[in-house]
């Protein structure tokens, strides 16, 4: 957290479209969008997303920050990559969209309960443990995520599947002690704390 | 006629015409009833043996007046032209006209031979109607081109038609060459980037450049072959292309007469004034300012921050507003774009980049359009450097230390603000037309009597009216028809953009630049370079006396039988270029080179005195008489097709190209233009026993596709007595029919002709076969 996720801005200038150069992920194509919508048009979860990225686009020149930033449109992204076959400015809009997912995750503006990011979160954790996704745990924690009640239901309806997995040897219940991993998780853990540091190092700074 | 006349008809009977049809039939018809001096066959008239069969006869034997019974006159052109000797030639259309338009069967076989036979009956008729065409003489070569505005346009025109060898007379009104592009900082780039640029935000995308202006200047006061004058206006233009009598007013206030050929109207645009939209404070706020404004501003600024002409400061946000007062139905505003608004906003945004890259820089446009070669590549240089472009509609301009542009954006649905420093007007061009010589009468068109009486009387109440704004003349053109060229659409001046851009309707003055349509440098210096060509051209041409367009090369031209005529000046009215005058007994005067011989004066003359040496109302007349009309139990009706030589007679051409039957009773004639049909055509074939006359001609109205420009609408209106005619002969009205034929119709245009078979059958024959 840092005082980047309460920056007020004045709308239409060229300050939000700065800071996502800066610190988003391919950030610096946004302002070569040309608002064709081809983009918009072509995704298979288009009407779902309450700002297509076509407009997303917009609303960042247009200085929208907050609502771009704390919006959960680009975890709707499901990463088919037709948006960047298509463009006709050959925008890398898949890449652009997690980078801003990442970027509110970062400023913890992501909003609450979103599904996508929930995952990914357990996701990320999971595999920071052992350097290997233990499925099982990783299953059963999305199953239980929404409480203990849910989580049995969740699993009793899933019930068919995990069976059918474990006899063909895609799962183990023996996972559920310890797991697998790599040979040296420390290590792993390591690299990616300065691997994270550096980011953040070069993050930009805004006031 | 003091020259001996000899007739000769050739008749090929290649491309399948000596399979399909009886030649020596024919020669007999040519022989005997056509009584041609010498009738000839050759199984292939267009090879070179067959054309010096007959350059063999003009040479030796004499031959004047020819036949050539083979192709369509729109095949083989230069084969069948002789340009070297003085001979009068018709064609007889065999091929297209007959055997292709027929379909090869026994049953067919009778009524196809008809046709053939009737066309050499035809050309044998009109040919003995027609002369040599020679030119008039009124003119010599005269290698001067007056260019009048020393803008880019004219400038580039001037330093185009010197390079070739040609004295320019430049004329400018102000006190300095350059026009609006000299006050420019820099001008949009003229090339695209270079092929295979990525698109990636940081490819190295086309900028501003140097406007080159002063280098233009430099290089026409440095021709020898280009005379400017400064300060000076045209106080009198008269004459003809290639003998044309221009009064200067130069300076010093002398009036200098120069001998001119063609004429090149470079006279630009005036950018509109955005002061009657209140709402954006253009007239009250210092610091509300039009594109043009700006360039003085970045002038000013040099190589220093742009600053705002309230207080000086340094502008840090500017907001550009497209297309104010433009694609507009609203009264005192532009009804059209001027496209390349967005453009040089482009280029305006980067001014303030170049100097600040944080400079925040919106374009809030509706469409964005950036055309020309570089127009893509220069839009994504504006958003690599950081431009927004913002969809969206401006309401209005709130002054004040800060100005607040209130707009509705329409990608995001909503109404949003953004503060600026300094908003720029993005207006359109206004062209510097003269007055309209048509803008009275062409008001009234489509009009009903009662509209027209009150049109009129309102036009009347302007006209005295002294306190009215009125238009300026450029030319001073001294013709029957007013002192300017006639304006095409919303005061721009007449061309016909997609066929033939630089032509206007007065044949020798070529419009260029913004004054024809809303351009950029680039497109003007294009468009100059073009109309210093056809300049050169008309010069050329003239000379020979013969016409440039779109009848280029012809060396007839309209004369009339001065003991005839009635002094009705309807030749003068109607001719849609203006070439007819009035001498001082008031009779009409010809000037050749101003007439592109389409004939509209013919068929305006009532008492048919009006005639070019190998087209007149007897050449036509004949080919209708000689025509042989079946008696009436042979059942075998006859069509008078009238077909515009543009269009509807290469469609039929086409049509029968591409196998379309043609009906058996149908006889085509071209004309030069359905405005040159003599109502006497109509009454000569009822009264010989038509039994229909279709006329096909071009589109005519607001979009029309007339080579003529009026003449369609010309035929249309005249063919609207026809009914008159009709009834006093007792004849059905829809014996006669007027179409609208594009080149394109070759469905359409046999359809048509069968359809009015099926309209003789309902009706009946007609009653007057004898």
């Amino acid at each position: 957290m840092s005082d980047l996720n309460t920056r007020m801005i004045e709308k239409y200038r060229n300050d939000f479209l700065k800071e996502v150069e800066a610190n988003v992920e391919e950030g610096e194509w946004v302002k070569m969008c040309m608002q064709c919508g081809v983009c918009s048009g072509s995704c298979p979860l288009g009407k779902h997303w309450a700002h297509p990225p076509q407009e997303i686009f917009m609303m960042i020149r247009a200085g929208k920050r907050e609502e771009v930033l704390t919006s959960d449109s680009m975890w709707m992204c499901t990463s088919c990559y037709n948006c960047i076959v298509r463009c006709p400015r050959e925008l890398p809009i898949t890449h652009i969209m997690h980078g801003l997912a990442t970027y509110s995750k970062k400023l913890g503006l992501v909003p609450k309960g979103q599904p996508t990011a929930t995952f990914a979160e357990i996701f990320w954790n999971n595999m920071m443990k052992k350097g290997r996704v233990n499925e099982l745990k990783l299953g059963l924690s999305l199953y239980f995520k929404d409480g203990f009640g849910q989580g049995i239901k969740n699993a009793m309806a899933n019930q068919k599947l995990g069976m059918s997995m474990m006899k063909a040897k895609r799962m183990s219940p023996a996972e559920f002690f310890g797991g697998h991993g790599i040979k040296d998780v420390g290590g792993l853990q390591k690299m990616i704390k300065k691997a994270q540091e550096l980011e953040e190092a070069r993050m930009k700074k805004f006031d | 006629m003091s020259e001996e006349k000899k007739f000769a008809a050739y008749i090929c009977t290649g491309c399948g015409i000596g399979d399909r049809l009886d030649a020596a039939s024919l020669e007999n018809v040519a022989t005997r009833e056509g009584r041609m001096n010498v009738v000839k066959q050759h199984e292939m008239l267009c090879s070179k043996e067959g054309v010096k069969m007959i350059q063999d006869d003009i040479d030796n034997d004499g031959v004047t007046h020819i036949v050539i019974a083979a192709c369509s006159r729109r095949a083989k052109v230069d084969a069948f032209s002789f340009p070297e000797s003085k001979v009068a030639v018709t064609r007889a259309n065999l091929r297209e006209g007959v055997i292709w338009a027929r379909p090869d069967t026994d049953e067919a076989r009778e009524t196809t031979q008809e046709m053939a036979e009737d066309y050499i009956r035809m050309s044998c008729g009109e040919i003995k109607q027609m002369n040599p065409p020679k030119p008039s003489g009124q003119q010599e070569r005269n290698p001067n081109i007056l260019v009048v505005g020393g803008g880019v346009t004219g400038m580039t025109a001037a330093l185009e038609a010197a390079a070739a060898g040609y004295t320019v007379h430049l004329v400018e009104k102000s006190g300095e060459l350059g026009g609006h592009a000299a006050k420019l900082h820099k001008r949009v780039p003229f090339k695209a980037a270079p092929v295979g640029t990525p698109n990636s935000p940081d490819a190295n995308l086309p900028m501003p450049e140097e406007t080159g202006v002063p280098e233009m200047i430099q290089a026409v006061e440095s021709n020898d072959n280009i005379k400017v004058y400064l300060n000076s206006r045209i106080t009198k233009t008269s004459g003809a292309p290639g003998r044309f009598s221009v009064d200067i007013s130069t300076e010093s206030g002398d009036t200098v007469t120069e001998n001119i050929g063609s004429i090149i109207q470079a006279t630009g645009f005036t950018p509109w004034d955005p002061s009657v939209l209140s709402e954006l404070h253009y007239s009250d706020s210092p610091d509300v300012i039009t594109q043009l404004e700006l360039e003085e501003l970045a002038n000013a600024a040099g190589d220093g921050p742009i600053k705002r002409p309230s207080d000086g400061k340094e502008v840090k946000a500017v907001v550009f507003v497209q297309d104010v007062g433009q694609n507009s139905d609203k009264e005192g505003e532009l009804p059209y774009d001027s496209g390349v608004g967005d453009l040089v906003s482009i280029k305006q945004a980067l001014y303030f980049k170049h100097h600040n890259g944080d400079c925040d820089t919106t374009i809030v446009y509706d469409n964005l359009r950036t055309p020309g070669a570089p127009g893509e590549d220069f839009y994504r240089s504006g958003q690599k450097n950081g431009v927004i472009f913002t969809k969206g509609d401006v309401k209005e301009v709130v002054p004040g230390d800060t100005l607040t542009v209130k707009m509705h954006d329409k990608i995001l649905d909503e109404d949003a603000e953004i503060h600026a420093d300094l908003v720029v007007l993005d207006v359109g061009m206004v062209p510097n037309s003269g007055p309209d010589p048509y803008a009275a009468t062409e008001s009234l068109e489509g009009m009903s009597d009662e509209e027209r009486e009150a049109e009129l009387e309102a036009q009347a109440e302007e006209a005295a009216d002294e306190t009215a704004v009125s238009v300026e003349s450029i030319l001073n053109l001294t013709y029957r028809q007013g002192t300017d060229l006639p304006q095409l659409k919303w005061g721009f001046t007449d061309s016909h953009f997609i066929c033939f851009p630089y032509e206007t309707r007065r044949t020798g003055i070529y419009a260029a630049g913004p004054v024809r349509r809303p351009m950029d440098i680039k497109q003007a210096m294009d468009d100059a370079t073009g109309a210093a060509m056809k300049a050169i051209q008309e010069i050329e041409l003239a000379a020979q006396g013969r016409a440039n367009h779109p009848r280029t090369g012809d060396l007839s031209f309209p004369t009339f039988r001065r003991e005839g005529c009635t002094q009705c000046k309807r030749c003068t009215v109607e001719c849609p270029f203006g070439a007819i005058d009035e001498d001082e007994e008031r009779y009409p005067q010809y000037n050749e080179s101003r007439c592109r011989r389409c004939g509209t004066c013919m068929g305006a003359c009532p008492v048919r005195v009006i005639s070019f040496e190998n087209y007149s109302v007897n050449t036509v007349g004949a080919q209708i008489k000689e025509c042989l009309i079946p008696e009436e139990w042979d059942e075998k009706p006859r069509i008078l097709v009238l077909a515009c030589e543009n269009d509807a007679y290469p469609a039929l051409d086409q049509a029968a190209i591409a196998g379309q039957e043609i009906s058996p009773w149908a006889r085509v004639i071209p004309v030069r233009c359905l405005g040159s049909v003599s109502l006497s055509w109509v009454t000569d074939a009822l009264n010989n026993g038509y039994d229909g006359i279709i006329m096909m001609g071009c589109k005519r109205g607001e979009d029309y596709q007339c080579h003529f420009v009026r003449g369609s609408t010309m035929a249309n209106e005249r063919m609207a007595k026809v009914g008159d005619t009709l009834e006093s002969l007792n004849l059905e009205p829809e014996r006669v029919v007027v179409h609208e034929v594009a080149i394109t119709d070759i469905e359409r245009a046999p359809a048509l002709i069968k359809e009015m078979e099926e309209t003789i059958e309902k009706v009946g024959l007609s009653p007057f076969k004898f």
